[in-house]
Formats: C-alpha cells, sequence, structure tokens
C-alpha cells in the first residue's frame, strides 16, 4: 500500500497539469498504463485539491492548482490528529501503572 | 483532556503539541525508552508496531514494522540525533522498504520531544514535529493529502474504510 502511495506518477501528473492543462487521454498516454489507472490518479489528486478537472466536449481536461503544493495548514491539521490519537493511546498505557 | 495545546506554524512546516500526564517524567520517558511500550502506541491497534532495533543513544537507530490485518508489513525508521534521559529525545522518522532500506519517496519527519516537571506534580511533554523538507510536504500532497498522510504517519487502518 505504501508503495502505491508513493507513486511517482502522480507527483508528475501534478508537475505537468501545473505547466499546462491536458486531458485524461492525453495524460494517459505518457505513462506506461491504462486510461483508467490514470483516471483514478487524477481522481485521488482531485480529492486532495492539487487539480481540478472539467468536460469540453467529449474530453475531461484536468488543470493543476497553482498554490496547492503550499498548503500546509491541511497537513498540520493531519499531523495534529495523527499525535491527539497517539497521546490518547499513551494516556491508556500511563494509566494501567497507575491503578492499584 | 490531556492535550493541553496546540500551536501550528506553516512557514516553518512544524506542528508542537503539548500533553499533561500525572505520571512522574521517569515513567512517561519509559513509553518511549521501552520498546514493548513504545509498540503498543507508535501505531493504530489495528496496525500493531513490532519493534526490530531500538537504540536510543545519540546516532542510534529504531527499527519497526507494523502489521496490517491481512499481515502485510510496512516498515519505518528512527534515526536518534539527541538524546538525554528522561527528559529529551530527538530522531528522525522515515519510512522504509521491506528490507528495512530507507525509502526516499516517502517524506521525512524530525520530531524532538521534551519531558518536563508539572507544577503540582506528573509530567509536561512537548513533542514537535517538523516535515524535514518542502520536498516532504509535498510528497505527501501528491499521494493525496488524506491518503497520503495517513499512511505515512501510521494512520493506516483508516485506508481500507
Amino acid at each position: 500500500m505504501f508503495h502505491a502511495l508513493a507513486d511517482a506518477t502522480r507527483r508528475d501528473i501534478v508537475a505537468v497539469v501545473l505547466a499546462q492543462e491536458q486531458s485524461v487521454s492525453e495524460l494517459a498516454v505518457r505513462y506506461p498504463m491504462s486510461f483508467a489507472a490514470v483516471q483514478k490518479h487524477v481522481a485521488v489528486l482531485e480529492r486532495a485539491g492539487l487539480v481540478v478537472k472539467h468536460r469540453r466536449g467529449r474530453e475531461q481536461r484536468v488543470r493543476g492548482v497553482p498554490g496547492a503544493l503550499r498548503d500546509v495548514h491541511g497537513l498540520l491539521d493531519q499531523l495534529e490528529s495523527l499525535w491527539r490519537a497517539r497521546i490518547n493511546r499513551i494516556d491508556m498505557i500511563l494509566d494501567e501503572g497507575a491503578s492499584p | 483532556m490531556t492535550v493541553t495545546d496546540v500551536v501550528k506554524d506553516p512557514a516553518n512546516r512544524r506542528m508542537t503539541i503539548t500533553a499533561e500526564f500525572g505520571a512522574p517524567v521517569e515513567r512517561v520517558w519509559q513509553i518511549w525508552a521501552d520498546p514493548r511500550q513504545l509498540e503498543r502506541w507508535w501505531g493504530p491497534p489495528t496496525y500493531p508496531a513490532t519493534v526490530v532495533d531500538h537504540d536510543l543513544s545519540a546516532g542510534g537507530a529504531v527499527n519497526y514494522f507494523m502489521t496490517s490485518p491481512e499481515g502485510e508489513k510496512y516498515a519505518g525508521w528512527w534515526r536518534v540525533s539527541a538524546v538525554a534521559p528522561p527528559r529529551r529525545l530527538e530522531f528522525e522518522d522515515g519510512f522504509a522498504d521491506a528490507e528495512g532500506r530507507p525509502n526516499p519517496d516517502m517524506p521525512v519527519t524530525v520530531v524532538a520531544v521534551t519531558l518536563d516537571d508539572r507544577d503540582g506534580g506528573g509530567t509536561r511533554m512537548e513533542i514537535t514535529s517538523t516535515f524535514a523538507t518542502v520536498e516532504a510536504m509535498d510528497q505527501l500532497l501528491a499521494m493525496g493529502m488524506d491518503e497520503g498522510m495517513k499512511a505515512a504517519m501510521g494512520q493506516i487502518d483508516s485506508l481500507l474504510t
């Protein structure tokens, strides 16, 4: 799962569509994978707010969102959630020892 | 509420969280220093951690893996950069491949832990977590913020939903 998430294709797609809008078909030509696979990567990037998609005729066009890569607030929020969860678990371990 | 303060510093890619515990500093230090205790809180309960190496001296390594409900293993590493038991620990935290080698495609965070006596007893623990580089953050963002963050930070159980 980590390896799938660490996929360089998504990082490349972001760079490409930031430079110039592309259709999903044009993107699919660039990578050694199926149209559906590229579409899936685009969907993940879209959910993350890194690209936006719009339809032109029969084409799905993908455009990068400038500045999204510097939007660190969301990441710091998630870092907070992660540590809150860890601290809750630490609290439970410490409480065990404290009970008589 | 155990967490008493959270400060986020986007310009420096940093989050600081402060928590208070009833236990004394020496006891709280053990949750870091005892690998069996560390295993119980580092990852989510559905992905139990197994600590393979645990050397908390300066330059020392901690190597661990987490096991998914399906039995897949995800490995990670720490490199200890500073340590002063029982009050201070600083390390780099990253991901490894199946053989335990650091994976450069995954982001590194720098974690600094400080334990202090709390007025009136107990411990105040401050944790500062910093994305090592702008690239480390971009890696996470490029993966898709939610999935990337959860995976990279060990909250991988929620990825299965």
